[in-house]
Order: structure tokens, then C-alpha cells, then sequence
């Protein structure tokens, strides 16, 4: 599932709005990365191609933040974690969860996405964020 | 060069830690300048200082760039270049190591290394969106990370795989405010108690405020010349004998492991083996509690104890100040200050008292090796030093 399109941040967030979560895999040595690069970070190579992952992912460690930037202060506190996908990579992401409480390592996550970004005049690009399995 | 000086501390200088209402940066700068110049009367700064490097993270608290030439003029030292070094908070470790380099290379056989952020003028939200500024924009800030956030991370990585505790943390606290309270140069010179520290507020869970270190102003410098002329400019000098710098992957979920800073293994490696010591032979230690899982970190990575074994170090006692291994005597970043671009010098200073005999109350008996490790973002950026007295 090769695609033309240029292993860079903008195409990832443009990715988004197609309801995809995406990432880049070395041609040579398969490493997949996020966020998206021309060079992999394993073997140099500088031929990638992008890959969409599972909707589905493995928490592998989370925070709740309390003290937040301005541009996060509407949604305060909220949990924010990394979780691992199938395909080999972490992703860093929000976790919308109204139980912050039940959260453990090791739980299943499911992708989401959101057009409508965070205010405070930052890039206006729509984001994906993780949730609690239904 | 196992072992021998690289390059020679022949003064160091802090400006009083804290809340400094009313000062720029600048004038912390020269604060702390002139403290380093007072111990060292035969130089001539401004006609002996030939090149200053000065580590300062954001412009975003004075609305200031072009920083260096400001403070080192501010400190008297024209028309010597000044450079500015931006590494986060480890901003100053990296100034000194292109200070040691300066003097390796011959071009000049004096040079001042400093650091200095004047942090507290803005409030604590934008503060923390500041500092945030040295995490990854698209993928970490977008996703409403914080410093505390991505420590935060670490840590509860870190208590999952090892079953590390919140009193675990809340002891390095603990024994850094205890030392913080010895050193007049402190932010909050105070000791706090371990009921204290669990039960102050939450930060970014499971960090609490009093798991955090403190939003300070401060400036730090210290003089740097060949080995060789030490003797003649000083009688007490302290030699640097190993620097090891690395980086590890920007973004912190792109490590392999979340319970480790990859970068400050590499750079310990590096530093130990160009000094030929081992981490016992270590006497006084200032490592990077920017928040106090970052220290329980450091003592792994570092090899003061095993992996995933250093909750438990610090409950044995052993870095306490009167324990086998003192780890931030100064009260480190938790409680001595972390004015983020001063740090990294800022912990040299100490080293320096330590191994000149001039610690005071907070003196370890017979220090003759001394570590540095300052941390860049999440660890992306690691540095550290190892220096001996002489």
C-alpha cells in the first residue's frame, strides 16, 4: 500500500482528516516511524512509504496532566499516554476517557479523530486521539 | 588522555537562587559573574576572558534573543565573542563542553561558561507552555504533553516495570530539600516532610508538585583555562577529566525503553571512560531531578545501582549527604532551583565547593571525584562531567 504522497508531518495530519492514522516504513529495513521522516532512524536508508495502521492499540504507559499550557486549560485534567500498535510503533496521544481512574497498562485503545482542533490560533489541522474500546 | 585534566576550573559563581523580582537576566548574569570573579583576584576578566559560551533556553521570558553578547556584557567582558548554547535544560552542560573544547583546541587559554533564565515573571501556565517548547510541537504539545507530563510518563513506566513507589520518589525529595535547607544560595531553603510531599497537589499523576522541581531565576558561571596555568591564576582549581555527551531520539515514544535515558548511558560511558574512573569511584554527585523520577532515573543509567534498582537506593540511604554516594548536595534542581539555562553550570558551582573544600555546612569529607549529569528535554540531550580536585 504504497503511496506517493511525501513522508512529512503535514501529509500525517492531512492523513487525519480521511479518518486514517498513518506512518512511514523504512523500504529496506521495515521500521516504522512516527512521526513521519525522508531518513529512517534505524538504518539510514532514505527511501519510506506509508502504511496505515490498526485502529486498535496497546497502552503502555499514561499520565494524567493537571497543570496544563493555556491551550489545554478547557479540558483539564486529562490523560494523555503512548500506545503501541501491531505494526511495531508507538504513537504519543490524548486519551478521551470520562473514567481516568480505569486506565491500566496494557488495555486496549481505539483510534479516533477530531476536525475541530484545540483553540488558541495553533495550526488548524484536525488531530487523532485514542479512547476506551466500546 | 584516560585521566588527564581536559580542562581547568579555576573559579565558579552562583547569583542567589529564587523569586528575583525586579532583575533581568542580565543583571543575574553579572550577579553571578562577579561572584566567580571575586575568588580568582589575579585575573583580569574583561582583558583575560577571551571567549564567553552561555547556555539560556527561550527567549519567550524577556522577549529577548540574541542573549550571549547581553549577559557577557552585562559581566564586563567586551570585545570577547559570546556565544549562546541552546539545549533546553541542558543548556549550560553543553556551553561548558564547547568551553573545554575552546581550551582543548588552543584558540584561548581563558574562557567563562555560563547559564541563566529568568523564569518567574511570567505565571505558571505559560510557563509550563514554555518550557513545553523544548518537547516536539506536531506530536508531543499537540497532544497536550507537558515537562511533568512526559516525566510523568517515565515514571509510571518505570513504577509498572519495577514496581517503583510514590514514597520512592517522595524520598529524593525528601533528602534534596534537607540539603537544599544547607545551601544559602537555595530557592526554598526549607525541609519539607514525606507526608509533605504526597500529599501536595497533583501535577501530572502520579507527580505531585513537591515531585517537581522549582520555576526559579538564576545564573551560573564558571571560569575555565588550560591545566597548565591553573596553578599560577588560582589556588584552588578543579580539573574536568571526562565529558560525555549524547542524544537519544527527539520524541520520548520513540525509545525502546521509557524507564531509561538512553542518551545519559551514552554520555556516562563516554565521560567515565575518558576520565578512567568507575561509578565508585565517584565522592559527590549532581544529577538532573528535574522531577524526582528523573534522579531514581539517573542513578540506574549512571551505574550508581542496577537497573529498575533505584527506588531502593534511595531508601538504603546511600545518596543522602552523609551516605556513601551524596547526590545533590546543593539541594539540586528540586529544591536549590532549576533556572532551566543555569542549570547545568549551576551544578559545576557545586562540584567546585565540593572539591575545593568551600561547601560549608553541606561539605562531603575527602571529595576528590565529582559527577555532573544535566539533561536536555526528556532526554533527548544528556551531558556529564566528571571532574577531580586537585
Amino acid at each position: 500500500m504504497s503511496e506517493l504522497r511525501d513522508p512529512t508531518i503535514e501529509e500525517f495530519y492531512k492523513y487525519c482528516s480521511e479518518r486514517k492514522l498513518m506512518a512511514v516504513r523504512c523500504i529496506r529495513c521495515r521500521q516504522v516511524m512516527v512521526p513521519p521522516r525522508a531518513i529512517c532512524s534505524n538504518c539510514r536508508h532514505s527511501r519510506v512509504e506509508w502504511v496505515e495502521l490498526s485502529q486498535r492499540g496497546k497502552l503502555v504507559t499514561y499520565t494524567i496532566v493537571h497543570v496544563s499550557p493555556p491551550q489545554f486549560k478547557h479540558m483539564t485534567p486529562y490523560a494523555v499516554g503512548i500506545v503501541e500498535m501491531p505494526e511495531g510503533v508507538k504513537i504519543p496521544s490524548i486519551i478521551r476517557t470520562s473514567r481516568p481512574e480505569d486506565l491500566k497498562i496494557g488495555m486496549q485503545l481505539e483510534a479516533d479523530f477530531s476536525p475541530r482542533p484545540q483553540e488558541g490560533g495553533w495550526p488548524n489541522w484536525p488531530r487523532y486521539f485514542f479512547k476506551e474500546t466500546e | 588522555m584516560r585521566g588527564k585534566p581536559l580542562a581547568t576550573i579555576i573559579s565558579a559563581g552562583v547569583s542567589k537562587f529564587g523569586r528575583r523580582e525586579g532583575v533581568y537576566a542580565r543583571e543575574l548574569f553579572a550577579e553571578a559573574a562577579l561572584s566567580a570573579f571575586h575568588r580568582v583576584e589575579k585575573l583580569d576578566p574583561s582583558k583575560d576572558i577571551k571567549a564567553a559560551f552561555i547556555g539560556q533556553m527561550s527567549e519567550a521570558y524577556e522577549h529577548q534573543a540574541h542573549t550571549a553578547p547581553i549577559a557577557a556584557s552585562w559581566a564586563g567582558l567586551f570585545p570577547a565573542p559570546a556565544m549562546r548554547i541552546e539545549n533546553a535544560c541542558a543548556s549550560s552542560g553543553s556551553a561548558l563542553r564547547c568551553g573545554i573544547m575552546a581550551i582543548m583546541s588552543g584558540l584561548y587559554d581563558i574562557v567563562l561558561v555560563g547559564g541563566v533564565e529568568k523564569m518567574t515573571n511570567q505565571p505558571t501556565p505559560e510557563v509550563t507552555g514554555i518550557l513545553a517548547t523544548a518537547s516536539d510541537y506536531p506530536f508531543e504539545q499537540w497532544n497536550g504533553m507537558t515537562f511533568p507530563g512526559l516525566f510523568a510518563l517515565m515514571a509510571t513506566a518505570h513504577m509498572h516495570e519495577y514496581g517503583t513507589t510514590e514514597e520512592q520518589m517522595a524520598a529524593v525529595a525528601v533528602k534534596n530539600h534537607k540539603n537544599g535547607a544547607l545551601n544559602p544560595n537555595a530557592h526554598m531553603q526549607k525541609e519539607v516532610s514525606m507526608d509533605e510531599v504526597l500529599k501536595s497537589r497533583l501535577v501530572s499523576w502520579p507527580l505531585k508538585l513537591y515531585d517537581c522541581s522549582l520555576i526559579t531565576d538564576g545564573a551560573s558561571v564558571v571560569i575555565l583555562t588550560k591545566p597548565k596555568l591553573a596553578k599560577k591564576l588560582s589556588d584552588n582549581y578543579v580539573h574536568i577529566i571526562g565529558t560525555g555527551q549524547a542524544q537519544d531520539t527527539f520524541c520520548l515514544h520513540e525509545r525502546e525503553s521509557l524507564t531509561t535515558v538512553n542518551a545519559a548511558k551514552t554520555a556516562a560511558q563516554e565521560a567515565y571512560k575518558m576520565a578512567d574512573v568507575r561509578p565508585k569511584d565517584i565522592n559527590v554527585a549532581e544529577l538532573h531531578d528535574c522531577f524526582t523520577i528523573a534522579e531514581i532515573i539517573g542513578y540506574e543509567d549512571l551505574g550508581f545501582c542496577r537497573p529498575g534498582q533505584g527506588g531502593k537506593y534511595v531508601e538504603s540511604g546511600a545518596p543522602d549527604l552523609n551516605g556513601s554516594m551524596p547526590v545533590n548536595t546543593s539541594g539540586g534542581l528540586k529544591s536549590k532551583g532549576h533556572p532551566v539555562g543555569a542549570t547545568g553550570t549551576a551544578q559545576i558551582h557545586e562540584l567546585y565547593l565540593q572539591l575545593t573544600d568551600q561547601a560549608d555546612r553541606r561539605q562531603v569529607k575527602d571529595a576528590k571525584i565529582g559527577l555532573a549529569h544535566n539533561l536536555g528535554g526528556s532526554g533527548a540531550t544528556a551531558v556529564v562531567h566528571v571532574l577531580k580536585g586537585s
